[in-house]
């Protein structure tokens, strides 16, 4: 990866199309690499979400005549909340294929226009319409079942889920791309509306409108262009049953650092574990020589639509154990060092989880969203935080490799990338 | 003064909810100056956008048959044995074609939410319940609505629930819903 940029995701951004707020990411990735000449561009992948949301078919290439990017290679990627991190991967799929030397991946999503509940109706309709979607479709309903479970099976609690939330919000303070920039307590999280028990608004990402650019280039090419470049070393792919009902009882897939023993009685995944999360993640530790995620990831930029997905995934990338995630959250290493978060932590942050602030405080305009991690684990690799922010507050000292994980409701895609210091 | 009335009442707004509707406006101002035509405000417009559509239940179809007859039908891989709770025609464990299959009129919360919220289809039955149920012999799960708890509280994992059928049934899965068992 050579370059990234982001629009500044919004509630709404009536001034502009989708192809307006594309093209300001991609602008701003490309004036990041002055080298970069247009010419140089082999091609592209686009991706959004919903064809409801953008009422408007073939968005892809209306984005890519906007770029300029015209009669060059492109694709649309879809797959739902994953759609992004899908992109990203079919970009670096282009790279090291030897189809493209040079190729952007682009995403954007326009969620308002439509009311926030019909947007919610639409998005559940990425739930089976014969069984699920009619009994009251509602993906915050969806995640509430699963920590009810997650919380049964392993004592979870909702002032466990409520610290990500702190968390989150208070990374964004200061990311000046984030969407909700918040200093919150444990008691503003559980005494905020109730959404799906036990979920309350602050435990739920909010709809945004938004676009963001990554540009990926073959080794020899990034040299040229930069001497930060950015190396993708893993990348995972995993699925899951699309209804929550059909998910087995079995075993574990099992990380480097974990035994059978460690989960005798655990029956998995149901519906408290991502297995599609677990998969990717094994997938991509292979492929980047990572045996003990915990010591060898310096960061982490995961799907935080709900809090409670925040922790299931901690235990879906073998941070800890299944069943730990919300201990992990309480002892601290998730959180940032340099950072004071008003809450009392047994230790100081280790493997820092959504320095950007995640979807819950950045949005969540569903085709961006996984390219937009990759910008903001970019920056932090390359240390230019501060250049990108303004402020170099939320840059991480120790950023030699981090981690990307996309995911699509309810766990059915989900994409882990690795990234790491290419120079 | 007035006395600190003690009953709880809802609190008056402090916004505007956003509408979606608006005023009929057939013409807009235009500055002279082109220039100025960056720095416009974004028209913004409401459109329809409503379709009919004929939904199959394709292979599921007697599933919405038996609900219709007070009959919970599942599906049992004639070869593996795997049993699913919400049907399919074939076994994802073996790669088996399924037959159906009744299952029990009782099992058990597995686990379960309130929706306070929803998508605007389901807005105005909100709050309802939402449980995934388990069944003894069965493999998997069925996506259902429990009612007769009042609260979230008032449901535990592990509870026994009993099927229960709309006496008109809509051809639509919330034809069966379940309410704790006796």
């Amino acid at each position: 990866m050579v370059s990234g940029g982001v629009s500044k995701f919004a509630k709404a951004r009536p001034d502009a199309t989708f192809q307006k707020m594309v093209k300001e990411s991609f602008d701003y990735a490309m004036n990041d690499v002055p080298k970069l000449k247009h010419s140089m561009i082999d091609g592209s992948v686009a991706s959004y979400f919903s064809d409801h949301f953008t009422r408007q078919l073939m968005a892809g290439i209306m984005a890519v005549d906007y770029l300029g990017l015209c009669p060059k290679p492109n694709k649309r990627i879809e797959g739902g909340g994953a759609t992004g991190g899908l992109c990203f991967q079919a970009g670096w799929e282009a790279i090291a294929s030897g189809r493209m030397n040079v190729c952007v991946a682009f995403g954007f999503e326009t969620m308002s226009h439509v009311p926030t509940w019909k947007g919610n109706e639409f998005i559940a309709l990425a739930s089976d319409v014969n069984f699920d979607y009619p009994v009251g479709g509602f993906y915050s309903g969806y995640y509430a079942m699963m920590v009810n479970r997650h919380m049964h099976e392993f004592g979870t609690t909702v002032e466990q889920l409520a610290m990500v939330s702190v968390k989150n919000h208070m990374n964004a303070y200061g990311n000046p791309y984030a969407q909700k920039r918040r200093k919150l307590t444990i008691a503003d999280v559980r005494n905020s509306t109730m959404v799906a028990y036990p979920l309350t608004l602050l435990d739920i990402c909010v709809m945004s409108d938004g676009a963001a650019t990554c540009i990926l280039a073959d080794e020899e090419t990034a040299f040229k262009l930069t001497d930060h470049p950015v190396k993708i070393t893993g990348v995972g792919t995993g699925t899951d049953m699309m209804r929550m009902s059909d998910r087995p009882h079995g075993e574990v897939l099992l990380a480097p650092n974990e035994k059978k023993s460690d989960y005798r009685n655990l029956k998995y995944p149901g519906v408290h574990s991502f297995r599609a999360g677990r998969s990717a993640g094994l997938q991509a530790y292979k492929m980047a020589g990572v045996t003990d995620p915990l010591k060898q990831v310096d960061f982490v930029e995961l799907h935080d639509a709900y809090t409670s997905s925040e922790i299931q995934t901690y235990e879906d990338l073998a941070l800890c154990k299944y069943g730990d995630g919300g201990k992990f959250v309480e002892a601290g290493y998730p959180f940032m060092p340099q950072i004071d978060y008003g809450l009392k932590l047994p230790k100081k942050g280790t493997i820092p989880v959504n320095p950007s602030g995640g979807l819950i405080a950045c949005g969540h305009p569903v085709g961006a969203t996984g390219l937009m991690q990759a910008v903001f684990a970019f920056w932090q690799i390359q240390g230019s935080i501060k250049k990108h922010y303004g402020d170099g507050e939320l840059q991480l000292k120790k950023a030699n490799r981090g981690l990307i994980h996309s995911h699509a409701g309810t766990g059915t895609y989900v994409t882990v990338s690795i990234m790491e210091r290419g120079w | 003064m007035a006395k600190k009335n003690t009953v709880k009442r809802p609190a008056a707004s402090s916004k505007f909810e956003e509408l979606m509707t608006g005023t009929t406006v057939f013409n807009v101002p235009i500055p002279a100056d082109l220039k100025a035509l960056k720095g416009m405000s974004p028209i913004v417009i409401k459109q329809p956008y409503n379709i009919e559509y004929l939904h199959t239940y394709g292979q599921d179809s007697p599933f919405f048959a038996g609900l219709s007859n007070k009959k919970l039908l599942g599906t049992k891989c004639g070869k593996c044995n795997y049993t699913w709770a919400t049907p399919r025609l074939a076994c994802t464990q073996c790669g088996g074609e399924t037959d159906w299959v009744e299952l029990p009129q009782t099992g058990r919360v597995h686990t379960f939410t309130t929706c306070y919220f929803g998508g605007e289809e389901f807005l105005n039955e909100t709050p309802f319940h939402l449980v995934l149920v388990e069944f003894d012999g069965v493999d998997t799960l069925l996506l259902s609505r429990l009612l007769g708890p009042e609260q979230p509280e008032d449901i535990k994992i592990g509870m026994k629930i009993t099927a229960k059928f709309r006496r008109n049934s809509q051809l639509k899965p919330t034809d069966v819903y379940f309410v704790p068992a006796e």
